[in-house]
């Protein structure tokens, strides 16, 4: 269900007519791939996307270069305010955006606040207390008795987070919160405002942060557990060697050779977002959309929801042993109809698996 | 002529004079002092890791102060902020400068960065405080002025406004030592979100009430004009680097990407060149009497007034903020004796134990003759035994064959002695 993937066939009838006369063993199996994007065309996608960095670290302008239309908070709010709130709050905007006739209803959520105060112990406590409520809305909507045909997907997809370019290495609160969240979460770390480094000083930093990476066993998306096949692999692994992505954001246009393009105009030379030989930003929007988007959903859905779930039946299983007589902590929705489930939770899970996965589609 | 005032003049009057005195060579009489004695001059650097401050103080100094041999403290995490000094000595034109750079590695690098400026605030007043204690001594020949006389301080390139961190820092430190702001790695900034960013800066430091270092003016309406042009700069942009590139024919230093080279020396790009010039060339010796009269004079005044609020009688102690010279000489008498004491009883000690060890050397080396002794006399005892066997050996062969001997002579006897037998009988024959 990428949009990368036409469908072998103009259409079946043309392929019915094609092989008519040559091949009796056609059945017309690959015809449901034409099925599926005329269906998911008209469901449409959804996409979370989560931002994490200090302020001034260009996040609303990557997003807005990203999805070249402004979907960040600050193009959002009317009057922006620029001071640093006091806790973390978590600001999620969505819009609706429209390319080919395919839609997306893309949301982006901002975590204002984080990394900016002077002691930032437990920041990342409300992050991940957000990506857990979403996974909790989910499984509260699967449980249901009578749960409706698509179940809205909030679950926070991905998680973009921006390294400062320093040139030296991760600071302590970077290596905290991308420990904590690689768990939850697919986590893609990109280095911020990356027209700071020269090339050298850019590979060696991305070296660094990689050897860290590996150092204190953060696994970023793509993470190695995950390659399926050996393509899957090889894809994969000439993407791990490049993060973290050097990015620079802009939504600004300036005339270069006579072409519009993105860029940021200096006083020594003008950056191009998209020339590769300057950024990174290419590789980014790649991997995000062009190629990888169904793959983080999927993982997002089959693994850390996944895991999310087991845990939360399996507390719900230990409390309701500890406690017979009360009533167990997951309770469905229904019409007031309260019901027991965690008396077989394996069997269920098989099941919720195989419904979750169709749910997918 | 000389005109006699009639009356006391309160104020001095102007006089011509009708020859050449000679006076105007006063300055160059203090130049050539000053250049005999040397300049000293400390600057202190604070900012989070990996704002360029090493490259900066390498690229204002065009010195190597930091380099990959032994690189400098930001290349290290710290677990706590530390404050590492280094000196340095440098020369040109004949004038030297004792250089000495002080670093605070580690500062707004952890999770939790409260309290994260007390060693630095712990540090300038230290030297302070030392610096009053040489000014207060009866003997003070040499006073070496350690004080630090600016402070660098680096805000990172965020484009939206001052971090808490920075704000909380300046807050504290602004009357102690003087503050220069400064925007770090500022090629990251096009000249639009740069204007913007100053902008905004100083209108935080202002409504924060944050006494950076001012320009002073001058009487001279040119320096004046220069003086106007700086402040509207504030807080400075730069950008630094010691590596030299060559740009249309050109050598520069600078920072090469593949969109261009952003030069550090250019105005149009950083204002590199204006701090330099600020700092080395026109405003050292400002800094360096604001921080005398004016940063310093208020620690001084703040340790004294706590010395004397602790004191009896405020009202006698007020023309005798320090003792009397006779009871400062007494109390630095004592203070010589009891170091003197002190180093004596260290001495001794010291002397003991090197007795000690020679005295264990010596027995040691006493049990490795007798061992050595009784080694040989084993030895000798040996060999002996060995030859009184051989000798006996000997001996038993001597008698021995001393014994054929005589067999064989008694058989020579007998033999010739039938030989004669034979002899006679012979004649027979």
């Amino acid at each position: 269900m990428s949009e990368s993937a036409k469908p072998h066939h103009p259409s079946p009838q043309g392929k019915g007519e094609k092989t008519h006369a040559s091949d009796f063993s056609y059945v017309g199996i690959d015809a449901i791939l034409e099925q599926m994007r005329r269906k998911a065309m008209k469901q449409g996608f959804e996409l979370n996307i989560m931002v994490v960095g200090q302020s001034g670290l260009g996040k609303s302008t990557l997003m807005n270069t990203l999805f070249k239309s402004k979907v960040s908070r600050k193009s959002v709010q009317p009057n922006p305010e620029e001071r640093i709130p006091k806790t973390i709050e978590i600001k999620s905007i969505s819009h609706d955006i429209e390319e080919k006739g395919v839609r997306m209803k893309l949301t982006v959520i901002d975590t204002p606040g984080f990394g900016d105060h002077i002691n930032n112990e437990n920041c990342w406590q409300p992050i991940m207390k957000f990506i857990n409520d979403q996974y909790e809305t989910y499984l509260q909507e699967e449980i249901n008795i009578n749960r409706k045909k698509r179940i809205p997907d909030s679950r926070v997809h991905c998680c973009i987070y921006f390294i400062p370019p320093t040139g030296h290495c991760l600071r302590p609160l970077d290596v905290e919160f991308m420990r904590r969240l690689s768990k939850v979460v697919n986590i893609v770390p990109v280095i911020a405002k990356a027209d700071t480094l020269t090339l050298e000083e850019r590979d060696f930093f991305k070296q660094t942060i990689r050897e860290e990476l590996r150092a204190n066993g953060i696994d970023v998306y793509p993470q190695k557990e995950f390659d399926e096949d050996a393509d899957d692999r090889m894809i994969n692994d000439k993407i791990r060697e490049m993060i973290p992505f050097a990015v620079v954001g802009s939504d600004q246009e300036y005339q270069v050779n006579g072409k519009r393009i993105l860029g940021r105009k200096t006083k020594w030379g003008t950056i191009e977002v998209e020339n590769i030989g300057h950024c990174e930003f290419a590789y980014l929007r790649d991997l995000l959309i062009r190629t990888h988007m169904q793959n983080i959903k999927d993982i997002t859905g089959s693994i850390h929801y996944e895991t999310y779930r087991v845990r939360r039946l399996n507390e719900s299983n230990a409390h309701f042993k500890s406690q017979p007589s009360d009533q167990p902590a997951v309770q469905p929705k229904a019409n007031g109809q309260p019901e027991v489930k965690p008396s077989a939770p394996q069997a269920n899970g098989v099941a919720a698996k195989h419904e979750v996965m169709s749910h997918e589609m | 002529m000389i005109e006699r005032p009639e009356t006391a003049v309160p104020s001095i009057a102007q006089r011509n004079l009708e020859g050449y005195v000679g006076f105007a060579n006063l300055p160059n009489q203090v130049y050539r002092k000053s250049v005999k004695r040397g300049f000293e001059f400390t600057l202190m650097v604070v900012g989070e890791s990996g704002l360029g401050k090493s490259t900066l103080i390498n690229s204002l100094f065009l010195t190597d102060l930091y380099s990959k041999d032994y690189p400098g403290p930001s290349q290290r995490i710290k677990k706590t902020v530390q404050v590492e000094q280094s000196k340095v000595l440098i020369k040109e034109g004949g004038v030297q400068l004792t250089l000495t750079i002080v670093d605070t590695p580690g500062f707004g690098d952890a999770v939790d960065n409260s309290n994260c400026w007390q060693p630095v605030i712990n540090y300038i007043d230290s030297k302070c405080e030392d610096f009053l204690n040489a000014e207060s001594r009866v003997n003070r020949r040499s006073m070496p002025d350690n004080r630090v006389h600016c402070c660098l301080y680096f805000i990172a390139p965020s484009g939206h406004g001052l971090k808490p961190l920075d704000i909380e820092f300046m807050k504290r430190l602004h009357d102690k030592v003087n503050v220069i702001p400064l925007i770090a790695k500022a090629d990251t900034l096009t000249p639009e979100e740069c204007q913007l960013f100053k902008k905004q800066i100083m209108k935080e430091i202002q409504e924060h009430k944050i006494k950076i270092y001012e320009f002073p003016d001058t009487e001279d309406d040119e320096d004046n004009k220069l003086i106007r042009k700086i402040k509207e700069k504030m807080p400075l942009a730069v950008v630094g680097s010691n590596v030299v590139i060559e740009v249309n024919g050109k050598k520069v230093r600078g920072r090469q990407y593949p969109w261009g080279v952003a030069e550090v020396e250019n105005g149009e790009h950083c204002d590199f060149t204006v701090l330099r010039n600020m700092l080395i060339r026109t405003h050292m010796q400002d800094l360096k009497d604001v921080t005398n009269n004016f940063h310093y004079e208020n620690y001084r005044s703040k340790k004294l007034a706590a010395v004397t609020c602790n004191g009896v009688d405020t009202a006698k102690t007020k023309g005798q903020l320090t003792k009397s010279p006779l009871a400062q000489m007494e109390e630095e008498r004592r203070e010589h004796v009891m170091k003197m004491k002190k180093m004596e009883a260290e001495m001794e000690q010291v002397f003991e134990m090197k007795v000690k060890e020679k005295k264990q050397k010596l027995k040691d080396s006493e049990a490795e003759l007798e061992r050595r002794h009784e080694q040989m006399k084993r030895n000798l005892e040996a060999q002996y035994k060995e030859l009184e066997e051989k000798k006996r050996v000997f001996d038993d062969e001597k008698l021995h064959w001393e014994a054929q001997q005589r067999i064989l002579e008694q058989q020579k006897l007998d033999a010739s002695k039938t030989m004669e037998k034979n002899k006679k009988k012979g004649k027979i024959f």
